[in-house]
């Protein structure tokens, strides 16, 4: 005879763990303020003390390898831009870099400044908005994230009126960009990185040196780096953990040899860390920005003589992968001599970060899980797919 | 004329109670003070959370509300009325007489303590002789209806919410009084009134405030820190803590009951600040001696409302902090200070007027708090950090 409604309802919500004693088990989440869209986190608690977690994916699962297998290489694209929606244009073109390595296209030089300058413009952006829901996951009441929404309006801004698009902007193409950067394009781009020091400097004036947050970060989900290595995670989160490790700089992809700019590392692996070497990247971000507006060249911003749309490419496979604001962002692509690949593969830098959210955890008190949770910085819309 | 604006509100309450038969009057009287009390303050409830979300607003880069009415000034209206046609959800398996009950005791409770605060000359409702004890009695029963709140949910993020405000509501508690009790032993008396009737005195034209004492300034601190933490305002929001706790004891609640806790925090934060403002500043005395042509009750509320602005800085400014390093914070060096510090006030006492006094009581507390900055600092593990780059 199993237990009547109300008695299930009615069972004390603890439950018990040899040797452990009563525990809470709380799932934060898929319905939760801070879980940054549908994510869940079953948690097993001692008083405020994080005994257990399991992350539980899929909620947002939406297929998109498998589309990636039924339609054309072109119509992909824009399906690449709800992947990470706060950072389109960096998942075009690592979307774009795998194809154009399948294809062995060339892209012109125009369209690399381009692209460097959107990536970089979209790092920023990105890494703004997330100190910022870290901060509001801590309890700050929305100024600091209110403050990087205002930059990053000015940044979306520019991408609205060159894309058309505010967060899918679906604009790179095989082999080139779809429209050009016009010098009207490239003048609000120049203004917009004038202003952002000053942004940066604000920002870490109320931030950097507060004692709450420092109290609340430092010391807080150490991250240790041959874990991190072996986990396989990338990006600002790796390099926090003190391992230099930039695909900017090892895989040498565009044309990002030509500038000039340091990689920030961190000592502790903790969420002050993160934070920090955020804020170094969005600095280091800013002096590509200045050397490529300079630079930028005239010429074709896409190669005349390529392919765009209803081409077959040789068997045979790609992986082209990018240094996304999250992480190492790749696509793995197989052809079979079809007009769709035959196996179409992501690595979502979201996703394997993720993963080591039960070791960062651990031991830790149940409001340092969300902290600790928003200094991975995720978007679900590339954790599910 | 001045002191015919400063005692309107008593002539008025007068002549009305006149009016009536004399067995009748002194129930008038208590009727017509409860009708001020419960007219009052929740209008400055609707004022005070209209300025939270403007000033926060304009604190963020926002506009903040400015659709209902001009300049948005009648959104608290249209919340109110939100709330009341709002459905009532309760959940399944509460505890549902606890449940319905817990937002009527933290009203009740909060609205007491407004009977014993002195808001103009002669405009205590109970004068009391132990006013300042009945105060504290009423605040510490809020804690009552916050454990009942979370405790009759049966939700998870409410039983936590609930453990937290208890802990650190009792834990405040503690801080809070130690630093009122050192008004008392420079007045030598619980009762509001005759507190806020030592500070009106004026020397060179400045006032007497409690705060311009060196003992008075640290206690002022202190209770401001406590006072910060007992009602559960940013960076001490732990209850509610929305981005862990959803919304923490009050999770479960809705509609009207949910308009009943939120009212009840921001009466209980109003009637802190006006048990601040008389302890500390002086109550309804006006800040400078020729500024006393103003009536005394205005200086009431603007010291009120001053706080309150205070209040709503914080809360944009600050992160929030965590449980332990809250408890850390108050039981060992809020707690320490505020037991100096009553050594320090009787040593003033004892040593007589003189300006030997003013040195020696300033430089215990500040020897004090920069020692027990510095070591609390030194066992933390924190600090600012540099960094390196590759290549």
């Amino acid at each position: 005879m199993s237990e009547s409604l109300l008695e299930a309802w009615n069972r004390p919500p603890t439950i018990e763990v040899d040797g452990e004693g009563e525990l809470l088990e709380v799932a934060m989440g898929p319905h939760h303020p801070s879980t940054h869209g549908v994510f869940r986190m079953d948690v097993v608690l001692d008083g405020e003390r994080v005994i257990k977690l399991k992350p539980v994916f899929g909620y947002l699962h939406r297929n998109h390898e498998q589309i990636g297998q039924t339609v054309g290489y072109l119509q992909m694209m824009p399906y690449t831009d709800r992947l990470d929606y706060f950072c389109s244009l960096t998942n075009n073109w690592a979307y774009a870099l795998a194809v154009e390595k399948l294809v062995g296209q060339a892209v012109p030089e125009r369209a690399e400044y381009i692209r460097v300058i959107l990536a970089e413009l979209t790092r920023i952006q990105n890494h703004a908005s997330t100190i910022g829901f870290l901060t509001q996951e801590m309890g700050a009441s929305g100024t600091p994230l209110m403050y990087a929404f205002r930059e990053r309006e000015k940044i979306l801004d520019l991408f609205e009126s060159l894309t058309g698009s505010r967060m899918m902007c679906n604009y790179m193409r095989f082999g080139g960009c779809r429209v050009d950067m016009t010098e009207a394009h490239l003048n609000a781009a120049r203004k917009i990185v004038t202003g952002l020091p000053r942004f940066i400097d604000e920002f870490e004036n109320l931030l950097t040196s507060n004692e709450i947050l420092m109290a609340r970060s430092q010391g807080m989900g150490v991250l240790k780096p041959d874990l991190a290595v072996n986990a396989g995670i990338t990006g600002p989160m790796l390099r926090a953990s003190g391992v230099n490790y930039d695909i900017r700089k090892v895989d040498h992809y565009g044309i990002y040899d030509r500038f000039s700019f340091r990689v920030p590392l961190g000592e502790h692996g903790d969420i002050y860390d993160r934070y920090m070497v955020r804020v170094l990247e969005m600095r280091e971000s800013l002096k590509i920005l200045e050397q490529a507006l300079k630079d930028i060249p005239a010429g074709p911003f896409i190669d005349p003589k390529a392919k765009i749309r209803g081409f077959k490419p040789k068997p045979g496979e790609a992986y082209g992968r990018i240094e996304a604001p999250k992480g190492e962002l790749g696509f793995y692509l197989i052809s079979d001599g079809g007009t769709s690949p035959y196996r179409f593969r992501i690595r979502p830098p979201s996703f394997i970060n993720l993963t080591v959210l039960e070791d960062m955890c651990i031991g830790q008190n149940v409001a340092d899980v969300v902290v600790v949770f928003g200094s991975v910085d995720i978007v679900l819309g590339e954790v599910d797919r | 004329m001045t002191n015919m604006l400063d005692q309107v509100f008593v002539l008025l309450k007068h002549r009305i109670v006149g009016l009536v038969p004399m067995p009748v009057q002194p129930i008038l009287g208590a009727v017509l003070s409860v009708v001020a009390i419960l007219a009052v303050f929740p209008g400055l409830f609707a004022i005070s959370v209209l300025l939270e979300r403007k000033g926060l607003g304009r604190m963020q880069n926002r506009i903040g509300p400015n659709r209902v009415g001009p300049l948005g000034v009648l959104q608290p209206v249209a919340d109110g009325i939100k709330a009341l046609i709002k459905e009532d959800l309760v959940p399944y398996s509460a505890d549902h007489v606890v449940h319905f009950l817990a937002p009527v005791v933290l009203v009740v409770v909060v609205f007491m303590g407004y009977a014993v605060l002195p808001m103009g000359r002669n405009m205590t409702f109970v004068p009391m002789d132990a006013g300042l004890l009945f105060y504290f009695a009423m605040g510490a029963s809020a804690e009552l209806s916050i454990f009942m709140a979370g405790w009759s949910s049966r939700n998870k993020y409410s039983l936590l919410g609930a453990m937290r405000a208890v802990a650190q509501m009792i834990s405040y508690e503690v801080p809070l009084l130690l630093s009122s009790v050192v008004i008392v032993m420079m007045t030598g008396s619980l009762s509001l009134d005759k507190i806020v009737e030592v500070q009106n005195q004026y020397t060179w034209g400045l006032p007497h405030w409690f705060v311009f004492t060196p003992m008075g300034f640290a206690a002022f601190v202190m209770f401001a820190i406590a006072a910060t933490a007992e009602t559960n305002r940013s960076p001490f929001d732990l209850p509610e803590g929305e981005s862990e706790l959803v919304a923490g004891y009050f999770t479960e609640y809705s509609g009207f009951k949910f308009a009943e806790f939120f009212l009840g925090e921001y009466v209980a934060m109003l009637s802190i600040s006006g048990l601040g403002a008389t302890l500390f500043l002086g109550g309804w005395s006006a800040p400078l001696e020729i500024l006393n042509v103003v009536p005394s009750w205005f200086w009431f509320f603007a010291k009120i409302m001053v706080w309150i602005c205070f209040y709503i800085w914080m809360r944009g400014t600050f992160p929030r902090l965590r449980q332990d390093q809250l408890m850390n914070f108050a039981w060992k060096f809020v707690l320490p200070m505020t037991l100096l510090n009553l050594l320090v006030a009787g040593l003033w006492r004892f040593m007589g007027e003189g300006w030997l006094r003013w040195v020696v009581c300033s430089a215990i507390l500040l020897a004090a708090y920069v020692l027990g900055g510095r070591i609390g600092m030194r066992s933390k593990k924190f600090g600012p950090r540099s960094y390196r780059y590759a290549e």
